[in-house]
């Protein structure tokens, strides 16, 4: 008896972005409206963060909301409906169901069921995560088109007078759609993870602290800033280097550097450890979005394509970084 | 070759210069970081990477808020040489 041989999914050469969208939280909130709980003021948070206004979110609008908005406009930009969908990777940390996956119920939302549908944990990587993902499904003939969002509701887990992160952060979503391409145009990604530094980005307690004390309180969350800007800073540059050597490509053929938007001064540091030729054009969305995690790169993007910064075709260098630690870099060609 | 305090104080002061814009003979050993030389902590950070890497020395980032002064940058710095 003999047995039959497996058939294996068909790979594909080469991959691309066909699309980035992103929506924003539609409230301006000011340095002055968040400055007085944490006793700061407008030029103390310009100065240290860069930020002048940050973009939240109305009450009733959810992280399902933000992601369904961005995927439709990503979607009408790649030209393709929901059944075109092969898979949906939804990053965020601020869905608040354990289960199902925000992918799942977004995938059903968008008409793309029976979409293969997951969300990612890796916060503000979440989205070179995503990236690095659709790009192995569609070259590994697992999925056609995949759509990657990261999306972050991440003022429902603030605290007004917390000094460490909440000030910096906004609410909004990015969407990509990953597919099949005659010419390369995704690098290699390089990621990885730093667990021995779990506590450097966190939430101030587990869900199971409630079980325990109803008056524990809501969760939010925190950063060790000093530790957080000097590994952002510094090790997350030859992060960036290496998946330019990778890709084969220098610094003078980047023509856009899109930094997770965590801190002007982490942007400015990694420009200066990277040696960025001053033709490049490097994301500074966060002055005025904030950090919205996972939405923040592709929420970047969408903002210097639209203004005109940055053209399709362009090669950008892109790098998430955030709570694990986790990382995860690669080179894209721009659709 | 272990650096001695007076070669650590003139390289963290050239550090401190590149990263602050201060001249060089500012930085002396009872400056204050914070009060005397205007650092905030997040350039306090970039000087401990650099000042890491001249040195060949780890300073962990909890150590780093008891260092006040420059001299007290100097001493830590000198001690944590092998």
């Amino acid at each position: 008896m003999t047995r039959p041989v497996l058939r294996q999914a068909e790979p594909v050469r080469c991959s691309r972005i066909l699309a980035i969208a992103g929506e924003r939280g539609d409230q301006v909130v000011t340095n002055d409206d968040v400055a007085g709980p944490i006793d700061s003021s407008d030029a103390w948070i310009r100065q240290r963060t860069g930020i002048v206004t940050r973009r939240r979110a109305a009450a009733d609008v959810d992280v399902l909301d933000l992601a369904e908005a961005a995927a439709r406009k990503a979607m009408a930009a790649a030209g393709l409906d929901g059944p075109d969908l092969d898979a949906v990777v939804l990053s965020t940390i601020t869905y608040f169901h354990q289960t199902p996956s925000a992918a799942a119920v977004l995938a059903e939302r968008l008409g793309a069921t029976p979409a293969a549908a997951y969300d990612v944990s890796a916060a503000c990587a979440g989205y070179a995560y995503g990236i690095g993902q659709a790009d192995a499904l569609v070259r590994s003939g697992a999925a056609r088109h995949v759509l990657v969002i990261g999306a972050e509701k991440l003022s429902d887990f603030i605290d007004p007078t917390d000094r460490s992160i909440s000030f910096l952060l906004g609410d909004g979503a990015g969407a990509a759609i990953v597919g099949p391409s005659d010419t390369p145009g995704i690098g290699p990604t390089v990621w990885g993870s730093d667990g021995s530094k779990a506590q450097a980005i966190r939430q101030t307690h587990p869900w199971s602290a409630l079980q325990e004390d109803a008056d524990a309180g809501w969760p939010t969350l925190r950063q060790d800033g000093q530790t957080v800007f000097k590994w952002a800073s510094f090790q997350m540059a030859p992060v960036a280097a290496e998946a330019m050597e990778r890709a084969g490509v220098r610094a003078e053929d980047i023509q856009v550097f899109v930094p997770h938007q965590a801190n002007m001064r982490i942007i400015d540091q990694m420009v200066k450890q990277l040696g960025l030729p001053g033709s490049v054009v490097v994301a500074r969305d966060i002055a005025e979005t904030g950090n919205t995690s996972a939405a923040s790169i592709p929420l970047a993007t969408e903002r210097l394509l639209a203004e005109g910064a940055a053209s399709s075709g362009d090669l950008a260098l892109q790098i998430g970084f955030g709570a694990g630690l986790v990382y995860a870099a690669q080179v894209v060609v721009l659709p | 070759m272990a650096h001695t305090a007076s070669e650590i104080l003139e390289g963290l002061a050239e550090i401190v210069a590149e990263e602050t814009g201060l001249p060089t003979d500012a930085v002396v050993a009872e400056k204050s970081f914070t009060d005397d030389l205007d650092i905030d902590s997040l350039s306090m950070m970039t000087i401990v990477t650099h000042a890491e890497d001249k040195f060949g020395v780890r300073i962990p980032d909890d150590e780093v808020k008891n260092l006040t002064t420059v001299g007290d940058a100097v001493k830590y710095i000198e001690g944590a040489q092998g």
